[in-house]
Parts: structure tokens; sequence; C-alpha cells
């Protein structure tokens, strides 16, 4: 206590370092009588003399920014991006493609070519109108539901597949689980299983970022699940206090597994944290492409020319189950599950959208719906071809050089092989 | 907050000055006390090491000065490198961070909000978007908040993307160990919790010397790294110790006297204690000891310990974490050496 009380003592002879709260710059001498306003250095607010709580839906629901109807009309003209229907098309082949893949690796996984996978069903508006938004520099932390983005960046659909084999193709060596992609050239960092973890890393690179003064921002990918983490928590506040040049992105897609959103939180969703942490928020429909475009393209563009955090919560609804080691009709009625496919989804949307400007017709989806096929069935054959990596590489990139320890083990292993390389199917591995 | 008092009680001498001149009234009530033997501090009698002439100038520095100074040299070096954590702004509770916000701007020496998880993580990103990170944790019984983060995160980052990402530039420091008041929270050394995952570095200093040279290599280093302060020596300890920067290899063990019957190996604070304990087993038993100071504790230096173990040592101490005790124990078996552990097989 006595450690206390000299840190106080200090603490008041230390010169005053102006903070960021009103109310610690307020001296004494603009408040004639004192009591009229608060000076706690936590808060600026006046005080009250009536009991009351406060209620924690003082709005009755924050509104879902929306650009499009479901029809694919245009709600309000000033809110239409006017985008060229070269870039039109652009997001509606990501968004098919990206449907054409989920399908033959989801089907692939049932077949047991690989060990597991995850579908973007439903979501794909949200990937896609957000990565054109972006500055392709733009540094991307992913949680595991965002395939779209890397694929509007150009990932090869080779690498995809090349990643689910966990062949030798695989950038990331083999392994990671399905669906872990990573791209440096593409500026995607290669994502990590244990939720939320990426919250604040992305928020410490979007700082890293604002030192170099390089224009550019950080978008940060999460699941309104794993806002419930203890990280996001430290992501939100880090950017906030940080000023950091970041965008939140959440996916609220009504579930985090079998839990339905009325069991993660009880206030209004992820954006109704904004607020509380300081933080410019917005909530949009993330099956309106454009809505979600909008929304990133004005957060990004005033995160990196004001230094501080957006976050934006894109609704939407994850029409696949959570992965292929998942059984939604568990914990869901199909009939749920039909409304959002067949009434609102982000692809039939924008469809409605391109037919209604007479950019697309079913001829051309015809087309495009066979040689996309086409082009992912030829990728998913290579890869299936192609050996795993070399055992040897188990030991490598550990640590930047290997230590002898890890050498020995290295060599153990190799002489294990040689004489037990019968017991083992070395036959799928690179030599 | 007892171990931080010790620490701003010296540091802050004149802050404490002032809170105890305000209990004065109520002090002045208590009979004095007899002369009553200090009971709130460790026994260990810091050995320094001569003063290097290698390389260049040198300055009376006790231990958290020659973290200041390696700090300093760091930014100094290295216009990416940035220092975050709690209270690091103002000089740190340990005041290992005292005048380098001044000296180079509050967007590099800054506090961040009080969340250990938060912090690592953060110093992660850092380093991957490629700055450096110097990550301080107030003390190191409140790192396991960041567990995740060192653990999952940290050490597997270049692991899992196949070295396309990697946040090698990461270094995270904390104060360990006992000092004496500290009781249960202030006091404990977690290294063995982490000495266990593949990716990290761990290192612990026993002086001012090898902290400077210690934290600048860990600073350097492409791995993450775990640096762990013995901060009972943050004043205890002083040493002639070099202003300018200089590296001591990490993985590396050092010898500290050699010897023909038992060997003894420890790290930070400890080290005082064998070399104490060699001396006194010299001259009251007649037995030559062997001294190693381990210093990195992941990857650790398997070579040198386990030289001296073959040379033919008949005893064998470790003193310390059990996880290197069964490693070295797997390593003596051929051996035939006597093994004894000096702590208690559960306190890891
Ligand atoms: C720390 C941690 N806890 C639990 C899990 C297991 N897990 C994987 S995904 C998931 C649900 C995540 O839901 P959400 O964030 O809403 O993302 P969505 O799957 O809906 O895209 C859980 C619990 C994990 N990967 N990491
Ligand atoms: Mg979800």
């Amino acid at each position: 206590m006595a450690a206390m009380a000299a840190l106080r003592a200090l603490r008041w002879r230390l010169p005053r370092t102006p903070g960021p709260g009103p109310a610690r710059r307020l001296s004494t001498a603009e408040f004639p009588s004192p009591e009229e306003k608060p000076q706690f250095p936590g808060a600026s607010a006046d005080f009250a003399d009536r009991l009351e709580f406060i209620q924690p839906n003082v709005i009755s629901g924050i509104p879902v920014y929306r650009v499009m109807d479901r029809q694919g009309h245009i709600v309000s003209p000033a809110e239409d991006p006017q985008l060229p229907k070269e870039l039109v098309l652009k997001l509606y082949k990501t968004m098919t493609l990206l449907n054409t893949m989920d399908r033959i690796l989801y089907e692939s996984q049932r077949q047991g070519r690989i060990s597991f996978y995850m579908t973007n069903y439903g979501e794909e508006g949200t990937h896609v109108g957000s990565a054109a938004a972006l500055d392709d520099t733009d540094l991307v932390f992913g949680q595991y539901r965002e395939a779209g983005v890397l694929m509007y960046r150009g990932y090869p659909l080779d690498l995809f597949m090349a990643q689910c084999y966990g062949n030798t193709s695989d950038p990331g060596k083999g392994r990671q689980m399905p669906v872990h992609y990573g791209c440096r050239d593409r500026h995607f960092v290669t994502i990590s299983s244990p939720l939320a973890t990426q919250i604040p890393q992305a928020v410490g690179a979007a700082y890293a970022i604002k030192r170099a003064d390089a224009n550019r921002a950080v978008i940060c990918y999460f699941g309104e699940g794993a806002a419930s983490e203890g990280d996001a928590h430290a992501g939100f506040n880090f950017a906030a206090t940080l000023e950091c040049p970041i965008v939140f992105f959440c996916r609220n897609n009504g579930y985090a597994i079998s839990t339905p959103t009325s069991e993660q939180y009880r206030g209004d969703g992820i954006a109704a944290r904004g607020p509380g942490y300081g933080l410019m928020s917005i909530r949009v429909d993330g099956n309106d492409v454009f809505a979600v475009y909008n929304a990133t393209k004005e957060a990004r563009r005033r995160a990196v020319a004001e230094n501080q955090p957006f976050l934006i919560e894109a609704m939407t609804y994850r029409i696949g189950h959570h992965s292929t080691s998942d059984d939604s009709s568990a914990y869901r009625s199909v009939d749920e599950v039909n409304y959002w496919d067949k009434q609102d989804h982000p692809i039939s949307r924008l469809r409605h959208y391109m037919l209604n400007r007479g950019w697309w017709d079913e001829e051309q989806e015809k087309g495009w719906r066979k040689s996309s096929r086409k082009m992912v069935m030829e990728a998913f054959e290579e890869a299936e071809r192609k050996p795993k990596p070399n055992p040897q590489l188990l030991f490598s990139d550990v640590y930047r050089e290997m230590p002898p320890h890890l050498r020995r083990q290295r060599a153990a292993l190799e002489r294990h092989l040689q004489h037990y390389g019968e017991h083992y199917p070395l036959e799928h591995f690179e030599k | 907050m007892a171990a931080a008092g010790l620490a701003l009680r010296g540091a802050l001498a004149s802050g404490a000055a002032v809170a105890v001149r305000r209990r004065g009234g109520l002090w002045s009530c208590l009979s004095p006390l007899p002369a009553a033997p200090r009971r709130s501090a460790a026994h260990f009698a810091f050995q320094p090491d001569p003063a290097p002439s290698a390389y260049g100038q040198t300055q009376k520095m006790n231990l958290f000065q020659s973290i200041t100074s390696a700090l300093d040299n760091a930014l100094a070096k290295d216009p990416t490198a940035v220092i975050f954590g709690e209270d690091v702004a103002f000089g740190g509770v340990f005041r290992c961070t005292v005048g380098l916000r001044d000296k180079y701007g509050k967007d590099r020496v800054f506090n961040t909000p009080l969340c250990e998880q938060g912090i690592v993580g953060f110093g992660i990103g850092v380093a991957v978007a490629g700055a450096t990170a110097i990550a301080e944790i107030q003390f190191a019984d409140y790192i396991f908040p960041a567990f995740d983060q060192i653990v999952n995160e940290a050490a597997k980052y270049r692991y899992r993307s196949g070295d396309l990402f990697n946040c090698g530039n990461l270094t995270i420091r904390a104060p360990w160990g006992c000092v004496g008041h500290g009781a249960l929270y202030h006091s404990q050394s977690p290294e063995a919790f982490f000495a266990h995952c593949p990716g990290i570095k761990i290192v612990i200093p026993r002086s001012p010397l090898q902290a400077k040279g210690l934290l600048l290599s860990c600073i350097e280093d492409k791995n993450p790294c775990i640096f762990f302060e013995p901060k009972i020596l943050y004043r205890a300890a002083v040493e002639q110790v070099p202003v300018e920067p200089y590296n001591i290899p990490l993985s590396q063990a050092e010898v500290l006297q050699t010897g023909s019957d038992v060997t003894l190996v420890a790290w930070g604070t400890q080290v005082h204690v064998i070399k104490e304990v060699a001396a006194m087993a010299q001259e009251k038993l007649g037995v030559s000891c062997e001294v190693i100071d381990l210093r990195t504790i992941l990857p650790w230096d398997t070579e040198t310990v386990c030289k001296v173990l073959l040379n033919g040592s008949t005893a064998f101490c470790c003193v310390g974490h059990s996880s290197q005790f069964r490693i070295i124990s797997k390593l003596a078996e051929g051996t035939l050496c006597p093994l004894i552990q000096v702590t208690d097989e559960y306190v890891e």
C-alpha cells in the first residue's frame, strides 16, 4: 500500500501529458464552480440527479445499411457506387467461382479425397464486396471463411487446391488443415485455427504500417462468435487507443457452429460495441455486395486518412454447415436455410442487378457456369495427382535456422525411415 | 503491488518520501522497532564479472540501467523498433524505459491498455508487418493471459505459414523471479511453461553485463524471444557495462568455473547461489565444482552441458526447473552420474 501511495504521490509530480478525454484537459479555472461538472479523469459527462440505469438498447436496433433490394434494384440512387460493368462482372465471377470451388471441394471431402472443408455459401457478398473496396496491397488478416477475398486478389485455383490437398505445391508445406490459406504476394496473412488471435495482431500490423506511412490499411475479418473472445476485446481497445488504420470486418452469419447469436451476445450485435470502444461503426446488409463495397471503401479511406479504426458488421447467413464435420440439421430447420438460399442470396441479388442492367443473360450464365466448373475440375485433378511434401519438411521453419536438436531429430527420422520405411505410406510423399 | 513497491521505492525515492511524510503522525504513535534482521529479502550475493575491454567505454550500471541502455541502442539503430506495454511510457514500474519516450518519441515508446493478450498479439502483428516489436509484460506472473498468443501464435507463425510470414522481430520482456516480499503473484519463474514450446527462444541473464548483450541478441534474433529479467537484480546487481551495443550469442551456455567432481547448472539469480556453493564445496569439502550458467533456456545448449557430463563429473546438480533436469537426467543415464535437482519436482 505504501507503494500505491508513492505511485499516487509521483503521479501528481509528473508533468501532466494531455490525454484524449476532454475531462482530463479541463482545468478548474474553466469552471467557476467545480461542482457543476464531474472532474473524474475517466469520463467526460454531466452529473445526473435522478437514479436511472442505462438501457442496453438505447436505440431500437442499429439499422442495416443497404444499396440494393432483394430484386437487385438500387434503393437510393445517391448510394449507387456506379461501378463499371467490368468490375461488376469481376465481382460476380469471383462470387460464383468461389461457389463452384466450394461445391467441388465439399464433395471431394465427402468422397474422402481431402480431410476437411469449410464452405462460404451465402457469404460471398461480404468477401468480394469488401475485397473490391480495398487496395490490393492492404494487409488482410482473416478467420477462415474469407476465401473470396483471396480469390478476388487473383489467387489461382491450383493453389487453393494445393493447400486443401497439402501437396508439394502448397506454399504452407502441408502443415495445416484445409482452408488455412496464406499468400505473401497478395498480402493475405496465413489463416490460423485459434479463433480471434488475428484481431490484436491485425492491430499491431496496422500500427507498424501507420508508422511506415505507406498509405496502406489493414482489414481484419472475424465471425460474430469469435467476437466473444478476449482477443477481440483486446484488438478493438488497442486499435482505438493506439489510433490504428484498420477496418474490423465482422461477418455476422447467425451462427458459431451450432450456437445462435441469441446465445452469443445480449447487446445489439457487434456494431453496438463500437461506441463502447470509441470506434466508428456501421451495420450493413452483407448480402448486398454494393453496400459492403461502399461501407468498406469509406471505412478504408477514412481509416488511412484519419488514422482511426472502423468496425463493419456485415449481416449475412451461413447457408452451409459450419464445416464438413458438422450437420446443421441438428440445430436449425431446413426452412430457415432455404429462405436464405432461395430468397436472399448475395449471388442472385447481384445477378438480378446485372440482368436488370442488360449486362448478363441466361446464355452467359450457362456458359460461365460450365467454363468455371471446368477450370475448377482441372485444378482439382492436378492437385490430386501431386505427392505430399517430403517428411523432412516436418522440421524446418520451427526456427529460422534449424537448431542442433531438430537437426538430430531430422536425422533420426531419416534413419528410421531407411530401416522401417516399408511400414509407412512413403509412396505418397515427395522423395 | 508489493514487489512493484520495492522497485518504486528506490527509483521514486522522492515520491515515496512524500507518502511517508504524510503518514508521520500515525507512525509516531508506534513504539520503535527493536533492531531486527530484515526478513523480507532473499539471500544471495551478487558476484559481478570484471569489466569487459572488448566493447569500448563502460559505465557502472545496475540491471535496469543496462536494460535501458540496450533498449536505447536498439531504438537508435532500428527506426522501426517500438517499445510498448503497461506503464512503459513514463519509464516503467521498474524504470527500464526511463527517458526513452522523450528521446525517441511517443509513437515509439508508448502505453497500451492493460491487457497482456493484447500486448503480445499486437506485438506479433507489428513484427508480421516487418517492424521490430519490443513488448513488456509488467510481471512474468501476468504473462499467462498471453499464453495462447505466445504458444499458439508467435511460436508457430513461421512454421504454419511455410515461412511466408513470421514474427521473428518480436521480443517479450518480463521481470521475473522472486525479490523476497512479492509472495505468490510477484515472484514466479514461469519459464518451464514455455520451455516445452518449439518456435520461441527463452533467455534469462544473470547480470547487467549479460543482460544487455543477451537482450540485444534477442531483439536482433529472427525468432520470437522471451527475455525474463531477474527483478531482484534490477538494483542489487551493479557492473561495468559497455555503453555501445554488443551481442552475447543465444543458445550458448557459459562455463563460469571448471571443476572435476560435480557439475552445477543454473540460470538467472541462482547462478550466484551456485557460485557461492561451489566456493563452499571447495573450501569445506574439498570438492571441485564445474559451474555453468545456462543463459538460454530454449533452445538450450545441450552440447556444453553434455560435454561436461561426459568428461566425467561424478555428480550433477541442476538448480532450477524440472524440465531441463529431466532432459539432463536422460542424457546422464549412460554416464552413471548421480543427479540432484534443487527444486520441487512439481514447481515448474
Ligand atoms: C479459440 C478457439 N475456440 C474454439 C474453436 C473451435 N471453433 C472453430 S470455428 C468455431 C465457431 C466460430 O464461429 P464464428 O466466429 O461466428 O465464425 P463462422 O464459423 O460463423 O464463420 C469454433 C467454436 C477454435 N477454433 N478456436
Ligand atoms: Mg458466425
